[in-house]
């Protein structure tokens, strides 16, 4: 699995080494590395309604020139988007396949 | 309430596609210019109704309020799986204390704000609280009622999806009847939730003649929006209670959240409504009533309901309190 970052994490060599004992090195777990299903947005379908825009809770629909696509790096794959859009333009497929 | 015609991309859902309309009815989530309060890339569960909820609700408080703005966060799954350490999520300002303070925080913000007014600062900085149903109806309630009765600057938001969650989904007094819960289990000659009351907040608010309290559901968020857009044109202490399923605590599947919060509201469980000054203003009706077993199937915290031999006394009573709650708020009154 590619390790790619969906927000910036901060700069830790920035942080004093004489603090009491803090958290300085974040997991580098992304939100979308859990999930188990891909939604995959079929173009040709895809009106542009924007109601998978609306109704991710994540904001991982970003929006292309005709169709709307999917950050990976943050989806968790639940499903909404393609239970939602109202063009069946999305569809879940399990992650690995 | 003015007709909409519907149209030809309106199937199998009763969303209104939010590009296809005409500029100026979008809402302003549909911008690509959204403000995105509760960034992405926040650890919430799948599909969950809670992260979704509040970044409408604060999204269209800032737009309200031109970004002048200040979040008090109540201890709970919202700030736990914004925030945390050393990460967030949040682009406004942002406060988290204690469980149960959530109120008094913002009533102190709100205060120190109206002081720095007083003492001629040009900015109108407005002040939002927000918690889940624990921290509001359980260890907070103490707080929120002060906020209330002092009729404070502050909007509060209470993000209900009835139990514990965060903690392992124990009962709170939001929790419905017959649920089952971690400390309610589906044993004995009554499982599941006592079948009381349950805390109906958005009643012992509207009890408080507050200046505005209002209901809604993550399905129909155009009317959350506009609902937290009329909130933030009042002065005075406000309330908005948002249902927001969670599919953990529920047990029902990621994707369905969006449709089991449709079917609490078209059910009558849940009643959308507006209230000003302890009167009720108006009410989402229900487009097509349907039984609550419909909403109860679904998850599996009602699963011991349906067993082998289903518990129908159970789901009669439930179906009673729906048909009381549409009684009370006139969720089938189209007249009105």
């Amino acid at each position: 699995m590619t390790v790619t970052r969906a927000v910036p994490f901060f700069d830790a060599s920035r942080i004093p080494d004489d603090l009491a004992p803090i958290a300085v090195r974040p997991s580098p777990m992304l939100p979308g590395d859990w999930r188990s299903m891909r939604p995959v947005v079929a173009r040709d379908k895809c009106v542009k309604c924007a109601v998978c825009w609306l109704y991710c809770p994540v904001q991982c629909i970003v929006e292309r020139a005709a169709w709307f696509d999917v950050n990976y790096a943050t989806c968790k794959g639940c499903g909404i988007c393609a239970q939602e859009c109202p063009q069946r333009a999305i569809s879940m497929v399990p992650e690995g396949a | 309430m003015s007709f909409q015609p519907v149209k030809f991309y309106q199937t199998g859902t009763f969303t209104v596609g939010n590009r296809l309309l005409p500029a100026e009815e979008r809402s302003v989530q549909a911008s690509a210019k959204r403000f995105n309060s509760l960034n992405s890339g926040h650890r919430a569960c799948q599909g969950c109704g809670e992260a979704l909820g509040a970044r409408y609700a604060i999204d269209a408080a800032m737009e309200a309020t031109h970004g002048q703005l200040i979040c008090a966060n109540a201890t709970g799954c919202l700030e736990v799986f914004s925030t945390p350490y050393p990460e967030t999520s949040w682009q406004v300002p942002w406060i988290h204390s204690l469980f149960g303070n959530t109120a008094a925080v913002a009533t102190g913000i709100a205060a120190a704000l109206k002081v720095k007014r007083l003492k001629g600062a040009d900015r109108d900085v407005r002040v939002v609280a927000q918690g889940g149903d624990g921290g509001t109806t359980d260890i907070g309630f103490g707080c929120l009622s002060g906020m209330f009765e002092r009729n404070d600057d502050v909007l509060y938001i209470c993000y209900d999806n009835g139990g514990y969650m965060n903690t392992g989904i124990q009962r709170s007094s939001a929790t419905p009847p017959a649920a089952r819960t971690a400390t309610t289990m589906a044993v004995g000659p009554e499982p599941g939730n006592v079948f009381g009351q349950g805390k109906f907040l958005p009643a012992i608010a509207v009890a408080h003649e507050i200046p505005y309290v209002a209901t809604a559901t993550v399905a129909d968020l155009r009317d959350l929006e506009g609902k937290v857009r009329r909130a933030m044109e009042i002065r005075g202490a406000r309330y908005i209670h948002i249902l927001v399923p969670c599919p953990l605590g529920w047990g029902t599947a990621s994707h369905e959240t969006i449709q089991i919060a449709r079917l609490a509201k078209e059910t009558g469980l849940f009643p959308v409504f507006e209230a000003e000054h302890g009167e009720l203003t108006s009410s989402l009706k229900i487009r097509k009533q349907v039984p609550v077993e419909e909403y109860l199937r679904p998850q599996k915290r009602y699963a011991h309901l349906f067993g082998k031999q289903p518990k129908v006394d159970v789901i009669a009573r439930l179906q009673a309190l729906a048909d009381r709650n549409i009684r009370r708020y006139g969720l089938l009154d189209f007249d009105q």
